[in-house]
């Protein structure tokens, strides 16, 4: 791996990165970061550019959000890249929309109690769901133009959740938590609310502790997730828990449970990392997964030469960055369009672009 | 207030602090050793116990009250890592998330960046153990907490320097 740039303009820790979807192409790039300085950062600039020397770089702070008034732990931009998404610490989540260079809020979110903590749109564009520390997921949809209802408030995690995040193509949710488990929701055939279809836990090979992040690959068959247990785990997700949960529920019942929910586990990576992991992201386009962790460095793994998903997958790690940031990183992204670049965030304030060398 | 422990077991305090070696060059200065990290604590952390007891008969330290010894400070250098065990003085010490949570801001406050830094309670001496650990280890919980302005006050009020306590 080799650093190409560093975005420099947080004074306080980045949490997290997101590149936007569509305005990003190989020769010029979105990206949006968020922190502890109550601040969200739009960047822009070209990434076959790694020209280190501010004066030349074409990198540069586009905007700045600065009407936080607490910690934004997290930022998401919606499909169509028109529309950034924030969750913030003081329980309240933002819509924002560029009008010509300046971001103005066009839609809160208010409803959770205290810490917002993570925000996702679903690949339609048309749902949000949030997730915090008073351990409830809310679903929200678009109504009107940026007008924003609640469609559901989903009461199952025991312990504040830390992430949520849609499937790529289907309407089902996935949330992970201070609980140690992960959660799958779904809509019900009704269609008007939402329910836990199933629960990824430790009695099914999930984790033992803390569930930071989780990601999908690009077609949503296969999903991974990391954690304060120092594991990477892989999970199949070819099997439609929609489906399975009411199609099947009935007639299937006892395959459900042998197949279904214990063939979920594909593989776990262990050994790897030294201390908490707290991001994940799986490459859409090379497949790659990228981790971040407390132990200030990145990593990148590479599923050996056996594509049936059927068989035992297996991961091998191919790359890694020690000291990717001076302290712990926060969130790794890659990039939408171009599978060799890597957004990064950490502790020391900076985003750093990485390029990945085969 | 009910006490949480009426009658604690009080122990000695260290006749005299070791001495520190002078420092002299710039190297020695960096380097980070378990008596120091036991100094950056102290320095704020004693008064913990007494203000929020609110005991004036018993203005014990966290020292004499065995919460914190030298003992319970780890401290490797060469791989930025410090590790910090206390004990709370009574298995279901409603205190030690608070006396956990100073510890860590203290640290965080005192040492370089480049420090990890892992806290727990002493094994076998909390109820909840496990939990308080976990709280105490995940660093988005004690932003959190750092951010809710009674608890920051808190926090601050049990480190404030000598001068600005009374």
């Amino acid at each position: 791996m080799e650093a190409i740039q560093e975005l420099e303009g947080h004074t306080d820790r980045v949490w997290s990165v997101a590149w936007n979807p569509v305005a990003s192409s190989s020769n010029r790039s979105v990206l949006a970061s968020c922190g502890g300085d109550k601040t969200v950062r739009i960047w822009e600039g070209d990434c076959s550019d790694s020209s280190s020397s501010s004066s030349s770089s074409s990198w540069s702070c586009k905007a700045v959000i600065d009407s936080f008034k607490r910690t934004v732990r997290s930022c998401h931009w919606s499909p169509d890249g028109k529309l950034l998404a924030t969750a913030c610490f003081d329980g309240i989540g933002a819509v924002w929309e560029d009008v010509g260079g300046d971001y103005e809020c066009v839609a809160t979110l208010e409803g959770h109690e205290n810490e917002m903590k993570s925000i996702a749109w679903s690949a339609s564009g048309t749902l949000l769901a949030t997730c915090g520390r008073d351990k409830s997921v809310w679903i929200w949809e678009m109504e009107a133009e940026n007008d924003f209802q609640t469609v559901s408030v989903l009461n199952g995690h025991s312990q504040d959740v830390k992430t949520v995040l849609f499937h790529p193509t289907e309407d089902i949710l996935v949330s992970s938590s201070y609980d140690n488990s992960i959660k799958v929701w779904a809509p019900d055939p009704n269609g008007d609310d939402w329910s836990c279809v199933q629960t990824l836990a430790e009695p099914n090979q999930g984790h033992s502790s803390t569930v930071w992040s989780v990601a999908f690959d690009a077609d949503g068959k296969r999903m991974v997730s990391c954690s304060d247990d120092l594991l990477l785990v892989v999970w199949d997700t070819s099997t439609n828990p929609l489906e399975s949960s009411w199609l099947s529920f009935i007639i299937l019942l006892p395959l459900i449970f042998k197949f279904c929910l214990f063939r979920k586990h594909l593989c776990t990576l262990s050994g790897y990392h030294e201390r908490t992991i707290y991001s994940v992201h799986w490459s859409r386009r090379s497949g790659l997964i990228a981790s971040a962790a407390g132990d200030d460095a990145i990593r990148v793994f590479a599923e050996a030469n056996d594509p049936s998903y059927t068989s035992r997958a297996v991961f091998s790690m191919v790359g890694k960055q020690q000291k990717a940031h001076s302290t712990d990183v926060n969130c790794v992204r890659w990039h939408p369009k171009d599978d060799d670049i890597l957004a990064s965030a950490g502790d020391d304030g900076l985003v750093k672009l990485w390029r990945i060398l085969s | 207030m009910a006490l949480q422990n009426a009658n604690p077991v009080i122990h000695e305090r260290k006749a005299t602090r070791r001495q520190r070696p002078s420092i002299g060059d710039e190297s020695a200065a960096e380097e980070i050793d378990a008596l120091e990290v036991f100094d950056i604590l102290f320095l704020g952390l004693d008064r913990i116990w007494p203000r929020d007891i609110r005991d004036p008969e018993h203005p014990y330290s966290l020292e004499q009250l065995n919460v914190l010894a030298e003992e319970g400070i780890e401290v490797d250098d060469k791989q930025s890592y410090v590790r910090v065990t206390f004990t709370p003085t009574v298995q279901h010490c409603s205190m030690a998330t608070l006396i956990g949570l100073c510890i860590r801001v203290k640290l965080m406050h005192s040492l370089p960046p480049r420090f990890k830094v892992d806290i727990r309670v002493a094994p076998g001496s909390h109820s909840t153990a496990a939990a308080v650990n976990k709280q105490l280890n995940d660093k988005e919980r004690v932003v959190a907490a750092m951010e809710n302005p009674y608890l920051a006050q808190t926090v601050r009020d049990c480190l404030a320097p000598p001068e600005e306590y009374e």
